[in-house]
């Protein structure tokens, strides 16, 4: 499958500031990628490079198979830009507002009142289409920033904190859209400072840091490159004395409490019957043997953090 | 078919539109506009009928005349200066409000943005203009029974027009180099102040009674116009407009992109100067050029002016000088190391109000400047012709054993000013209107310490050492 977004060696500069720096990724149709890294990490410039708005310095970029610097018009037509500040314009009304942009998009003024009648239902903002935006809470502006992103149904999405400023309620309507327009193909970058939210929607995380990508995988493959293999835990209901004789060879142990232990395992649907297997034969009552919860948090503030070279997971 | 939809005009007035139902809904724009327009011309009207009939009390019934002409100016220009407002808001304001991106990620070209939003800033300050220009004349038809002849609303219109052009064509290229609409509003006194002085000139004009004059102001008003316009539609792009924070000065940045130009890739002093010879002269031909053309043109209004206002012929009679040359030169200072000094000081310091004022005139002004000594040089040498005299002889003795040193200083410093004060305009690609501006300015100073500034050494110790010599030995045989 021909990727929806694709990127070799894009690379941005300011005058003497290296904004963006060699970036290679692609994503395919009905993939979300999270891009993730601090404030001036480069993101922003990215995306806007994906927008055919700002121009790289060097290297080059596809998006829905058009050359960003050769065929702007056609990148632009293809993709659905939510920026990070969601700069509505306060003096118009909801629809109006849509039926603007769906014009500057080139659609009908039919179809755009359609596709914003549907997409005001779906983000809840039905009633609301003569309001005016300056009267929009946070929240709403956000989803209706959202809407006009989707008006033109565009296979490209360029999310930039897509739920900020969103109560729980509405930035789950979000995150479910987000889930939704994957499947129906379309190739998704989404910027995000939540990683929670990021690990929930994305297929694949991508890390930047001073404008270069430092890791890069799914959710689980970072865990693992960058924290190791799964960790085990194994909970009894009596203490743990004599157990570990009983433990089978091979498994390598990370911690010990009084009624628990840890274990490392690259292979835990081999490890972990053995294990099982090991304590019903000692008759040792076992009440729960689960995976330990690593996050995306520790993985990211790791990368960041750390001064290693680029994880590619 | 999404194509065609959004092609040529139909994609800026759906920029056009949204704009000015916004300017609809806004009482800060709408109020002044409806005061301006009704209101505004009756108070003229009233104020018109006033002045004339005090005039006339006092048999200067001319002033009342000229009065209101004036005042339709007025009426008109009053809610155009909006305009200026409407631009700053429509450029800068969208900018800081960060409502730009948005509509910079729709397939809208750079070209129908920036035309959108300048028929939106014109379109409704305009249209109150005309207005007020209707209940003026009506008032005055209704009152006075005056009515203008076609040629003076053709006028008054047209520099209403033009103005308004102006405005806001500058407005977009004040608003690129800004982030803010409060930084705009700051540099917009680049537009305010030259606008103001214009609009003194021609109420000297109008009370002058030299309509005909206003047809120039016209036609410069729309060349500037043009020029403005066609640096609004290069700095109002995508990457000058997202890619750059330019509200603070970094004066390291400054001072390093300045000496980057003006060093080049020279390493010693001597490289420096082979480079300013091999590469600086030669990108500098066509201005050079164009300022050889003006300095002859200068000559030539010089010569032809001489026919119009003719010196008395006994007034040029070189021979008559004497033995009376030599003291009077020594009391000029001639011929004396004070005299070298004050001459040399005098030609940088004329060279450097030329390059100050060719920085806001795209170089105009310091081509005026540069033409003014050669139409001087030109005038005498008419005035010799017509009485008769040698003229060669005159030139020969006077001017042309220091202008051979001088005439070189000032086409390359007038080439230097000319290219920076065009730098504004020649975008390079990837750089921004500061960079080349500095990169000009770099050029500049190269031209000006590697070359000018020697020749003008030169040509000072010429004219107070050798040119008298000559002179005297031409014009005294001493």
């Amino acid at each position: 499958m021909k990727p929806l977004i694709e990127t070799r060696d894009l690379s941005k500069h300011f005058d003497q500031l290296q904004a963006v720096e060699g970036l290679t990724f692609a994503v395919q149709p009905g993939e979300v990628l999270a891009l993730l890294g601090p404030n001036g990490a480069g993101k922003t410039t990215t995306i806007r490079m994906l927008a055919s708005i700002l121009q790289p310095t060097r290297g080059e970029a596809r998006v829905a198979g058009y050359d960003v610097v050769r065929q702007p018009r056609e990148v632009r037509r293809s993709i659905g830009l939510l920026t990070e500040h969601h700069g509505l314009y306060t003096r118009m009304q909801a629809e109006e507002y849509l039926l603007f942009f769906g014009r500057a998009y080139g659609l009908t003024e039919a179809e755009t009142r359609r596709r914003a009648r549907m997409l005001m239902l779906r983000y809840g903002l039905q009633g609301e289409e003569r309001r005016r935006l300056g009267e929009f809470s946070r929240g709403m502006r956000q989803k209706l920033a959202l809407a006009r992103a989707l008006l033109h149904d565009p296979p490209v999405l360029l999310l930039d904190e897509p739920t900020s400023a969103m109560d729980p309620a509405s930035a789950k309507v979000v995150r479910e859209s987000i889930r939704s327009l994957r499947s129906a193909k379309r190739a998704i970058i989404v910027c995000t400072h939540n990683l929670t939210e990021a690990e929930a929607i994305a297929d694949r995380i991508a890390i930047i840091r001073r404008g270069r990508l430092v890791a890069e995988g799914s959710p689980n493959a970072l865990k693992r490159a960058m924290l190791g293999e799964p960790i085990m835990e194994l909970r009894l209901a009596c203490p743990l004395n004599g157990v570990l004789q009983h433990m089978p060879p091979g498994i390598e142990l990370v911690e010990t409490g009084n009624d628990w232990l840890r274990y490392r395992t690259d292979a835990p649907e081999e490890d972990n019957p053995r294990v099982l297997a090991a304590m019903a034969r000692a008759r040792l009552p076992v009440v729960t043997l689960s995976e330990v919860d690593r996050t995306l948090e520790e993985v990211y503030l790791q990368v960041v953090e750390g001064d290693e070279g680029a994880v590619d997971a | 078919m999404r194509e065609s939809a959004l092609g040529g005009f139909q994609g800026t007035w759906i920029v056009a539109r949204r704009e000015i139902r916004d300017q609809l809904r806004d009482w800060r724009i709408l109020t002044p506009i409806i005061l301006l327009t009704l209101f505004f011309p009756v108070l003229m009207n009233f104020t018109a009928q006033q002045a004339v009939d005090f005039v006339s009390r006092y048999g200067a019934a001319l002033i009342g005349e000229r009065l209101v002409p004036f005042l339709l100016m007025v009426v008109g220009f009053f809610p155009i200066s909006i305009s200026l407002v409407i631009a700053l808001e429509s450029f800068a304001g969208e900018r800081e409000r960060l409502s730009i991106e948005p509509l910079l990620a729709t397939p809208l070209s750079d070209l129908q943005l920036y035309a959108g939003k300048l028929i939106a800033s014109l379109a409704m300050p305009l249209f109150a203009a005309y207005l007020g220009i209707f209940v003026y004349l009506l008032g005055l038809a209704l009152r006075m029974q005056w009515y203008p002849s076609f040629q003076l609303l053709m006028q008054v219109l047209l520099l209403t027009t033009a103005q308004a052009v102006v405005m806001v064509t500058g407005a977009v290229v004040i608003s690129s180099q800004t982030t803010s609409v409060r930084a705009a509003n700051l540099l917009a006194s680049f537009l305010i102040i030259p606008i103001s002085q214009l609009i003194i000139g021609e109420s000297v004009i109008m009370f002058w009674g030299r309509y005909s004059v206003l047809w120039w102001i016209v036609f410069g008003l729309f060349l500037i116009a043009g020029v403005l316009g066609r640096m609004g539609i290069r700095l109002f792009n995508r990457e000058e407009l997202l890619g750059r924070e330019i509200d603070a000065l970094n004066p390291r940045w400054v001072w390093g992109e300045f000496w980057t130009a003006f060093r080049g890739e020279a390493r010693s002093p001597a490289a420096w100067f082979r480079a300013v010879i091999t590469r600086s002269l030669p990108r500098a031909w066509v201005p050079v050029a164009i300022v050889a053309g003006t300095l002859a043109a200068g000559f030539a209004i010089g010569w032809f002016m001489a026919q119009r206002f003719t010196l008395p012929a006994d007034l040029l009679d070189l021979d008559r000088l004497g033995s009376g040359l030599l003291k009077e030169m020594l009391r000029f200072g001639l011929m004396s190391g004070r005299g070298w000094a004050f001459i040399l000081v005098n030609n940088i310091r004329a060279l450097l109000l030329a390059t100050l004022l060719g920085v806001f005139s795209f170089g105009v002004v310091s081509l005026i400047l540069l033409m003014t000594p050669m139409a001087i040089i030109g005038y005498f040498s008419g005035n010799m012709a017509l009485a008769g005299h040698d003229t060669i002889r005159f030139l020969l003795a006077l001017v042309i054993p220091h202008a051979v040193a001088e005439v070189p200083a000032m086409l390359i410093a007038g080439a230097a000013i000319l290219q920076l004060g065009l730098a504004v305009l020649g975008l390079s690609h990837g750089k921004t209107l500061s960079q080349n501006w500095l990169a000009a300015l770099g050029e500049w100073a190269r031209l000006s310490v590697g070359l000018v500034l020697p020749l003008l050494v030169l040509a000072a110790l010429l004219e107070v050492f050798v040119t008298p010599r000559v002179a005297l030995a031409l014009l005294t045989g001493s």
